[in-house]
């Protein structure tokens, strides 16, 4: 199936000559949830502006859905729903007037029953007579999303979706995230929570620095460079290994009581059974073991650390 | 088109103007009866008649335009700064709307504004002084045009303004002096020579003088040179606000 969004050799280069996006290529699958992570000043939220109508590009194109983002802004621009990371606002209209107002800013006929819907599923309900300006943060952000889905999207770009909410409405808003995708929407976040990405998305990119350094299935990402680890404390310290066990490659702590064997949680064997087995004919005995795995953190951070 | 859009845009814009019913129309209208009572009854019986009309009843067209071409330019000029302020513009580029599509929007609420509040204060005048228009069509198309163009105008300082220092500085340091100096309250033919010739380039002078002509055919200029030199202005506009648009200047870089 061709990919929904198209980017193709998009550059960004500001007036003050700053090179936000240096030759981006990035296919956006229909109906997925891409996760977008980068730090702080990496061009997230430059490529959301360019691919939204919200900044020109300097080289390179878009397409959403076929159709060019310039040449065809209309049915491009039709199809995507932009939350942005800042809470832009009006501050006396109601919650109803403003959602309505994007309704109609995106050419959709009054529709009273979906504005309803959508205000409902984001607990606003209650508050859709209220002025803006007497909201909570957490309840602007929702009505961003609201103005966002009032016009029935088919692409939905959540920057920092989840940034200064409380844990309690953040997984409200992955319940909604995840109904928007089950209904077939296409959804691009960007998110500094990690786990915000581990949780949800079906493919992960990596930008640093204005250029894409990493696409990949979530899954597959977390195996090729998951590892796991298991770190055993020895009931009695020891001063090396003994030769027995070289084949684990093991690693012997400084204080000598801690024994680390790496091991990789896709192969079949994880050779685990037979380490114990030899750890006890060698006399090795331990007090107690513990394992972890690297979360997508590790792996980031890794990914963008400067060399 | 996207009509739904310009509707969107349109009655957003108005509703605003509903809501600050009180400085909208109220005070523009109380000023003005200020001016009537000052210069209309006060000063005004002691003037002799200008080029044959009452001195009260000849400065009405002059205020009617410095209602209109102030508030336009406010209308407009806030109507477009606010939501690049508050960051809400972001939602008005990346809709499925063309650049036409948001000025017919933007502009159409911000001169409508000023035309209701110009018939206001043209029948606020009507309590004061006896009013005679001789030419109505004429009368409306002139309050139509300013009121387009000046709104235009707005818009493009609003797009401009970077903060609301900026935002005043224009309608205060250029455009009240033009208006003052325009005519409003004085024929330029009563101006010295010099001035007189000075008094000619401001394009305020031509808006006033067709205005005038309308309800009393006394103009500094002929008619057809004031429609001639708002058209002109209007096309300047139109011109600044395409170019504005095709870089993307102040919105999208």
């Amino acid at each position: 199936m061709s990919p929904i969004i198209s980017v193709t050799n998009l550059s960004k280069v500001y007036g003050s000559g700053f090179r936000a996006l240096n030759n981006i290529n990035l296919d956006i699958r229909r109906g997925e949830i891409f996760a977008l992570l980068g730090p702080n000043g990496a061009g997230k939220t430059t490529l959301i502006s360019i691919i939204c109508g919200i900044a020109n590009p300097s080289e390179g194109s878009v397409s959403v859905n076929g159709h060019d983002i310039i040449r065809s802004y209309r049915p491009a621009r039709a199809m995507i729903g932009l939350v942005p990371q800042e809470l832009h606002t009006d501050s006396f209209e109601t919650v109803w007037a403003t959602v309505s107002f994007s309704r109609g800013l995106f050419g959709k006929p009054k529709n009273p029953a979906h504005i309803e819907k959508v205000l409902k599923d984001l607990s606003l309900w209650e508050k859709k007579d209220s002025k803006i300006i007497t909201l909570s943060g957490g309840m602007k952000r929702r009505v961003m999303i609201a103005k966002a889905l009032s016009h029935e999207p088919q692409i939905l770009f959540l920057d920092e979706p989840t940034a200064g909410v409380d844990v309690e409405l953040r997984k409200g808003m992955w319940e909604v995230v995840r109904t928007l995708r089950d209904a077939g929407v296409t959804i691009i976040l960007t998110t500094h929570y990690i786990e915000e990405a581990e949780e949800m998305a079906d493919r992960i990119g990596v930008i640093n620095k204005g250029e894409i350094i990493l696409v990949e299935d979530k899954a597959k990402l977390m195996s090729k460079l998951g590892r796991k680890q298991l770190k055993l404390h020895l009931a009695h310290k020891i001063d090396a290994i003994p030769p027995a066990l070289a084949p684990y490659h093991l690693v012997l702590s400084e204080s000598g009581t801690e024994l680390i064997y790496d091991y990789d949680t896709a192969g079949e064997r994880t050779g685990i059974t037979s380490l114990l087995g030899d750890l006890r004919n060698a006399g090795i005995r331990f007090s107690d073991l513990e394992t972890s795995q690297s979360s997508l953190e590790d792996i980031f951070v890794s990914l963008v650390r400067t060399p | 088109m996207n009509y739904r859009a310009i509707r969107a845009i349109y009655l957003f814009e108005m509703a605003r103007t509903w809501r600050t019913l009180l400085q909208s129309i109220v005070s523009p209208v109380v000023s003005t009866s200020l001016y009537f009572v000052v210069f209309g009854a006060a000063i005004g019986s002691r003037i002799t008649e200008v080029e044959g009309v009452s001195y009260g009843t000849f400065i009405v067209p002059g205020l009617v335009m410095l209602s209109v071409l102030t508030q336009s330019i406010a209308n407009a000029s806030f109507g477009i700064y606010f939501p690049k302020f508050v960051g809400t513009i972001y939602e008005i580029l990346s809709a499925p709307i063309s650049y036409f599509e948001i000025i017919v929007g933007y502009v159409g609420a911000a001169a409508t504004k000023s035309i209701i509040l110009g018939l206001i204060i043209l029948a606020t005048a009507g309590l004061f002084v006896p009013l005679h228009i001789n030419h109505p069509i004429w009368m409306l198309t002139f309050l139509v045009l300013t009121a387009v163009t000046f709104s235009l105008f707005g818009f493009i300082i609003g797009i401009w303004a970077d903060g609301f220092e900026k935002l005043q500085m224009i309608p205060m340091l250029v455009v009240t002096p033009l208006t003052f100096l325009g005519g409003s309250f004085y024929s330029v033919n009563m101006l010295p020579p010099a001035w007189h010739t000075i008094a000619l380039l401001n394009p305020v002078v031509y808006l006033i003088s067709g205005f005038r002509w309308s309800f009393s055919e006394i103009a500094d200029v002929s008619v057809g040179l004031s429609l001639g030199m708002t058209l002109g202005f209007l096309t300047i506009c139109m011109a600044t606000v395409w170019w504005i648009f095709r870089t993307g200047y102040r919105l999208k870089n």
